[in-house]
């Protein structure tokens, strides 16, 4: 780092750090979705990658029908799509348990295989019907361009994925922790039996938490075309630092699942301005992975007890 | 059958199989098969080393490892720098601008070789670093996540991590291991041409030969008490540790156990392929390593060896004639594998003796009753 002045610094770490929030809110959406499913239900969602991507192509195919169809809708259309692409993943999402994850709760790494095959499955569909090409919906022009700060640009689409993922972490928070259905779910996490027992549906619980999940995944996929194109293994590229995010935050803590999304896109996006080609990512992966051999609770570690 | 081979096979169901395979790859393929396809089984029995590492490790002793690419790639990185060093000499890289190392490193700017490839100029330190290098490596991570009781997911994910890292780290290293490319245009192991056709006929035999040890082997750990306290490590580990056992340590011996011998699958692997690169132990490879286990059967070692051959036959076959079609079979395969046969083929094979109970009762009992007629010559008529 000698061959930088101090202001160059400055500017290259607020430049770096800016790019590091694109990824932190895509690892954070990505990581969220994770975290409900794995930290609250145990289950290892290896195709979550793949529900991103199917968010991603559900924007893609709603900004050609929008071009094509409605081409004076052009400038909102991308707002409605992120719900669109929430409800089309979720939908996926509670099919996909019903079909396969409910038969797989007692066997934790089984599910684990599943989904990897699923994962399979759902790229090779993203292939045949997209190409193996990468795709890119046309965004509005109000995305574009940048905020100039001092000697320092700001990306509009940067800005405004980081405020969507702020808005759903506060949503998904206040749906686990003040709604009646993340009462339930709270309830079914800690004892399943005694849930049953007290009159929550708890396979109803399982279903939609899943489909929450993975419409999360969905929402990441709809803010990752903001900033790169989509293609077949798109997710795939995101799937291990996404569950590192969720592992190293602590499984079962939101809190911890945003603190660790923030310090591994800080740490790789700056990493990568210093080191060149793969070295930072591998880095930020080794660090990690030390810690989390030291540290296997995570960072936040959740206060329930284990059984 | 005596006591040894007892331990062995516990059925003479599993000593036939065994034979039956040993006469498979030794005698029915190598006469069947032109030499070229002979060395593609041979490229598919060298993951047959990591599938057997895997039914220990995972099948019986309930770890799954979603990073046995990484012992298999150090293996095989150890075994290729051997052979990259001995294809590099001063003569036959006189054109490059520092002569006698690896053309890679030349391409890269180096010009002097690097301090941990000059060890392997030794045959008989390449041998020993193929075993003890993963066997290293595997302890130290075993052993710093098995000792805070870390296991299940958490192992799977953190091993895929590593997968990514080595394959990531070797990619973009490009001066000091081959990058992307990977180590290639490896010719002679201590002046021996590996590319001949004798040469991989012999490697082929060596191959099998190895696995063979390796599955007898496997077969000795699971059958005697050692395989059951693995079992029990799997199925209820609090008792294991209540009754006096260190969990971590026999999670750890596994753990390394398996590496090493994917190591020595790497290393069969460079040795009959001809090349090593981070595209064979990245995170994909990593989890179909395991896919050929599950296919075959997590518990069995036999199973095991029989899903890499399939699942890596079905793939060359299918994935020249229908690159499409390939990935949905392999996603499909693996997910009725999981669902409806967690024991893969072995599994299934097991099952097939009761086929024995779907034939009526009474139709075994007029058998058996034929059967007593013939050898006591008593006849029951009072039925």
């Amino acid at each position: 780092m000698g061959d930088y002045t101090a202001e160059e610094l400055q500017s290259i770490f607020i430049m770096q750090g800016f790019s590091g929030l694109s990824l932190f809110s895509v690892l954070l959406l990505m990581g969220l979705g994770l975290a409900l499913i794995f930290g609250q239900m145990g289950v290892i969602n290896m195709a979550h990658g793949e529900f991103m991507a199917l968010g991603a192509y559900t924007v893609y195919l709603c900004s050609n029908i929008t071009e094509q169809f409605f081409p004076a809708f052009t400038p909102y259309y991308f707002v409605i799509t992120i719900l669109v692409a929430f409800v089309v993943c979720g939908l996926l999402g509670a099919f996909v348990e019903w079909l396969l994850i409910r038969h797989l709760y007692h066997r934790p790494l089984d599910t684990l295989l599943a989904t990897w095959g699923l994962s399979l499955i759902l790229q090779q569909t993203y292939r045949s019907i997209f190409g193996a090409r990468e795709v890119s919906p046309r965004l509005p022009d109000w995305l574009m361009g940048s905020f100039t700060y001092g000697d320092v640009d700001i990306p509009i689409n940067g800005v405004f994925v980081l405020g969507l993922s702020v808005i759903v972490t506060g949503s998904l928070v206040y749906f686990i922790y003040k709604s009646r259905f993340g009462l339930k779910l709270r309830s079914t996490v800690q004892n399943r039996s005694m849930s049953g027992a007290v009159g929550i549906n708890t396979v109803k619980v399982d279903r939609l938490a899943f489909a929450l999940g993975c419409g999360i995944a969905g929402i990441a996929g709809a803010a990752f075309t903001t900033i790169g194109s989509t293609g077949p293994d798109s997710g795939s590229r995101y799937i291990v630092d996404a569950f590192l995010v969720v592992v190293s935050g602590g499984a079962a803590s939101l809190l911890g699942t945003v603190g660790s999304a923030f310090g591994i896109a800080q740490a790789q996006s700056i990493l990568e301005f210093f080191l060149e080609g793969t070295k930072g990512k591998v880095a930020t992966l080794l660090v990690i992975v030390v810690v989390l051999m030291i540290r296997p609770q995570g960072l936040f570690p959740s206060k329930v007890r284990s059984h | 059958m005596p006591l040894f081979l007892k331990t062995l096979f516990k059925t003479r169901g599993e000593a036939i199989g065994f034979i039956a395979f040993l006469v498979l790859v030794l005698v029915i393929f190598p006469l069947a098969m032109p030499v070229f396809r002979l060395n593609l089984v041979g490229k598919y029995l060298s993951f047959g080393f990591v599938a057997i590492g895997l039914v220990l490790l995972w099948g019986r002793c309930g770890v799954l490892s979603l990073g046995q690419g990484v012992f298999f790639g150090l293996g095989g990185y150890c075994m290729a720098m051997f052979l990259k060093l001995e294809a590099s000499d001063p003569e036959s890289t006189s054109i490059q601008s520092t002569p006698g190392i690896p053309d890679f490193m030349d391409w890269n700017q180096l010009t002097a070789l690097p301090w941990f490839w000059e060890p392997f100029k030794s045959l008989p330190f390449t041998i020993l670093a193929i075993f003890v290098v993963p066997a290293v490596v595997a302890f130290i991570i075993g052993w710093a996540m098995f000792r805070r009781k870390v296991g299940g997911v958490y192992f799977a994910i953190i091993t895929q991590a590593l997968a990514l890292i080595m394959s990531l780290g070797i990619d973009g290293n490009q001066g000091y291991t081959g990058g992307r490319n990977g180590i290639t245009d490896l010719r002679t192991l201590l002046g021996w041409d590996i590319r001949t056709e004798d040469a991989q006929y012999t490697l082929y035999f060596l191959c099998v030969v190895l696995l063979a040890l390796t599955a007898l082997a496997a077969k000795y750990i699971i059958n005697t008490r050692l395989g059951r306290v693995l079992v029990a490590v799997r199925d209820q580990e609090d008792r294991v540790r209540f009754s006096g056992y260190d969990v971590a340590i026999v999670r750890t011996s596994v753990f390394a156990f398996a590496a090493v011998l994917s190591g020595i699958g790497g290393a069969m692997f460079v040795l009959q392929v001809g090349f090593m690169s981070p595209s064979i132990i990245g995170i994909v490879p990593s989890i179909e390593m395991v896919i050929f286990t599950a296919v075959g059967g997590r518990l069995s070692v036999m199973g095991a060896i029989i899903g890499c051959l399939i699942v890596n036959w079905g793939k060359t076959a299918f994935s020249e004639a229908y690159p499409d079609a390939w990935l949905y079979l392999m996603g499909g395969t693996f997910i009725s594998v999981v669902m409806f046969f967690p024991n893969g083929i072995a599994g299934l094979a097991e099952k097939f003796p009761r086929i024995r109970s779907l034939i009526p009762a009474s139709v075994t009992e007029r058998i058996k009753g034929m059967a007593t007629k013939k050898t006591t010559k008593t006849v029951s008529d009072g039925q």
